[in-house]
């Protein structure tokens, strides 16, 4: 899960990480009564979940009040690689000396936090990465032993010489790394750090991705989910328990397991269709869920067929086959429906089914090929 | 012959008194395996289909001498049951609940791997030996034995493809599922690994997705390592980068993890990568075909990259003994 910018900064101000003074405002009038609090130069920044937004003209320096105020409106509202930005943080502007990036990341490879500073901060990190990768140093911490001082001091001396700025850093990073264990991110990352003129350094970007396996633990984290920054179809599918991804194509997919519901998507583009979703039912699937999975596929406006591939294991065929028959008296499907049902309770599952006007396939590949040929007969 | 479970499994169920548990004790019992025990703290002395419940793994290994376990229990104490059969001196751990933080199974898998216990998994359908052992939830029914080992991060992916396996008379060996998350204990190379040592494999089906290097890292050790023909399927062709694709594991992020790259990775040592999982076994035909007139000459050819490394000593043993 990502939060936004205004989010994280609290969570590193919480930490003591030293962030501008700043808060977020939804409305103009918000926007510039917390510039007028500021009574400096502030930052009006536009508050979306996607990366490049200086770059967009989501982020705009503000001189003064009447600045702010034109700032937070053509902001407002703006649309940002299709994003509409409903909020903005304002805060204090910084002068700056000098930007660096610092981020933690989970390692797959080594199965450790990878600490990474670079002397090349407020850029594009990925860039950086590519291009010149010996300008990032990155540590990489045993994760039972944890980050010791020496090392996060190790690291702030190859950006820094200065020791006032070397003891800031290592303080940084030292509470960055306790932040990432916290939350149970899987990245936490300021880009940039900055240091000022007179030698104070202060996040003024802050990144957070929060591990969706450890939101259990922390509903003052899952409070933070901005419904406004998700597709409505992906929050109704995972409050329904169900793993849904929207595409853009014309045939639905109803799917048990992740996998298989992947490689059913790329069937269907190899046979020449497009998928309009990535659909995992999940193991043992109720009735409800495959309702409320046809709801939700049935109302995109592109879809031509659905699709439904089940591979029983946990999950029951027969289960599956009572949530399809649900879902036709309930819905009434005006798109062909073409299912592949196999495994556990199958033979019952062929029974249930008969109640209802659909086509079947008895493989992956002629359920995919079938749902193809139906969505374009439903389109002539 | 097998790998990791065979008939000296002795399993302890960590859950078997829950509801998912209780269910697949009964139908591992049923398949054959030698369900020694079941945990569920506070239910000792009772017992689930006849297998005796005990409060700690450590009293179960006591009492039974069970060397496997299998945990079913919910994600927020998944984690703690990892290392209760660790430290109760079970060897081959098999964790099937899916949701477990990943940054506690960094620890996990430093604490694991330096005490020589393996895991697999979490949010992994466990692992079959056809006509052996069970352990987990894949369905016994669509298994044979033979000669074929199926290695994947996926479940019902994988039921597929051995379904269609058997459907073509091929057999299995042990087909098992590493699980779809970021950290996970035992990866491609472990696997393939120990099929290379392992005498009843004759060929291997691996089955990757989007998301890390797994399969890039398991294509170079194909390369310089694996004398056994080795057929790959990826999913996640058609995967958006930075979403979720239901797995946590599955996900691209930047540019890095799409399914271009390890189908890339794979096809330039030479393995083929399926289009369809119902291709993967004529793949296999053809490449033990292409193996067995020459088959020396096909390893010494493909192993084109560090030929130094002497490729008849695979690592495997060293694994294995650790275990």
């Amino acid at each position: 899960m990502k939060i936004h910018e205004y989010q994280a900064k609290e969570i590193f101000r919480a930490a003591g990480i030293p962030v501008p003074p700043g808060r977020v405002a939804t409305t103009v009038a918000e926007a510039v009564q917390i510039a007028g609090e500021i009574a400096r130069p502030v930052m009006v920044k536009a508050q979306v979940h996607v990366g490049g937004r200086g770059k967009a003209g989501g982020i705009k320096y503000a001189e003064n009040l009447e600045a702010a105020k034109i700032w937070a409106q053509r902001i407002l509202g703006m649309d940002i690689k299709g994003l509409i930005v409903k909020k903005v943080l304002v805060t204090e502007a910084t002068d700056i000396a000098s930007e660096t990036y610092l981020g933690i990341i989970l390692d797959r490879a080594t199965k450790k936090p990878v600490i990474m500073i670079s002397g090349a901060g407020g850029i594009d990190i990925e860039e950086v990465a590519a291009k010149t990768p010996e300008k990032i140093h990155k540590l990489t911490v045993d994760p039972r032993l944890g980050l010791l001082p020496y090392q996060a001091r190790a690291l702030a001396f190859t950006v820094f010489r200065d020791i006032s700025l070397v003891r800031q850093v290592a303080d940084i990073i030292m509470k960055l790394y306790e932040v990432f264990w916290k939350v149970d991110a899987s990245l936490v990352e300021i880009n940039p750090l900055v240091t000022t003129p007179i030698n104070q350094v202060l996040a003024i970007d802050a990144k957070i991705n929060i591990d969706d396996n450890g939101l259990f633990r922390h509903p003052e984290i899952e409070a933070m989910r901005d419904p406004d920054a998700e597709i409505p179809a992906e929050v109704e599918a995972r409050a329904a328990g169900l793993s849904f991804i929207k595409l853009d194509g014309t045939i639905g997919c109803i799917v048990n397991g992740a996998g298989l519901a992947m490689a059913t998507m790329d069937l269907v583009k190899h046979y020449g269709g497009e998928p309009a979703n990535f659909l995992d039912i999940g193991g043992s699937s109720n009735p409800e869920k495959v309702l409320t999975a046809m709801r939700i596929i049935l109302r995109e406006p592109g879809v031509r067929a659905i699709l439904i591939n089940i591979f029983g294991g946990i999950t029951r065929c027969d289960d599956v086959a009572t949530g399809i028959v649900a879902a036709f008296r309930e819905l009434h499907p005006t798109v062909p429906v073409v299912v592949r049902l196999t495994g556990t309770n199958e033979a019952a599952a062929r029974k249930i089914l008969k109640e209802v006007e659909l086509e079947t396939a008895p493989t992956l590949d002629a359920v995919v090929q079938k749902a193809i040929q139906l969505a374009g007969l439903s389109e002539e | 012959m097998a790998i990791f479970i065979d008939k000296k499994t002795r399993l302890v169920v960590q859950g078997i008194t829950g509801r998912d548990g209780a269910f697949h004790a009964q139908q591992m019992k049923k398949y054959g395996t030698n369900v020694v025990a079941g945990v569920t703290p506070g239910k000792a002395g009772t017992r689930v289909d006849g297998i005796p419940v005990f409060n700690t793994v450590a009293e179960a290994v006591a009492a039974t001498k069970a060397n496997t376990s299998v945990i079913y229990v919910p994600p927020a104490f998944a984690i703690d049951s990892i290392y209760e059969a660790a430290d109760a001196g079970i060897e081959t751990i098999v964790c099937i609940t899916e949701g477990l933080p990943a940054n506690d199974m960094m620890k996990v898998y430093h604490y694991l791997k330096a005490k020589g216990v393996r895991l697999i998994g979490p949010n992994s359908p466990g692992l079959i030996s056809p006509g052996l052992s069970k352990v987990g939830i894949i369905p016994g029914s669509i298994c044979v034995p033979g000669p074929i080992g199926v290695v994947s991060r996926s479940g019902t992916l994988t039921y597929e493809v051995i379904f269609a396996l058997t459907s073509a008379d091929m057999g299995q060996s042990t087909c098992i599922g590493i699980g779809g998350d970021q950290v996970i204990g035992t990866n491609f190379i472990d696997v393939l690994t120990a099929f290379e040592a392992d005498k009843t494999t004759k060929a291997v089906v691996m089955i990757g997705e989007i998301g890390g290097a797994d399969e890039e890292e398991a294509a170079a050790f194909i390369a310089r390592k694996m004398s056994k023909p080795v057929v790959a399927f990826i999913a996640g062709r058609t995967a958006p980068p930075g979403k979720r694709m239901g797995h946590a594991g599955a996900i691209i992020s930047g540019s890095s993890g799409t399914a271009a790259d390890k189908v890339k990775a794979l096809n330039a040592v030479g393995i083929p990568v399926a289009t369809s999982p119902l291709d993967i076994p004529g793949l296999v035909t053809e490449r033990l075909k292409a193996r067995r007139p020459g088959a020396k000459k096909a390893g010494v050819k493909k192993s084109a990259a560090p030929t130094k490394t002497a490729k008849k000593k695979p690592a495997a043993k060293k694994t294995r003994g650790k275990r």
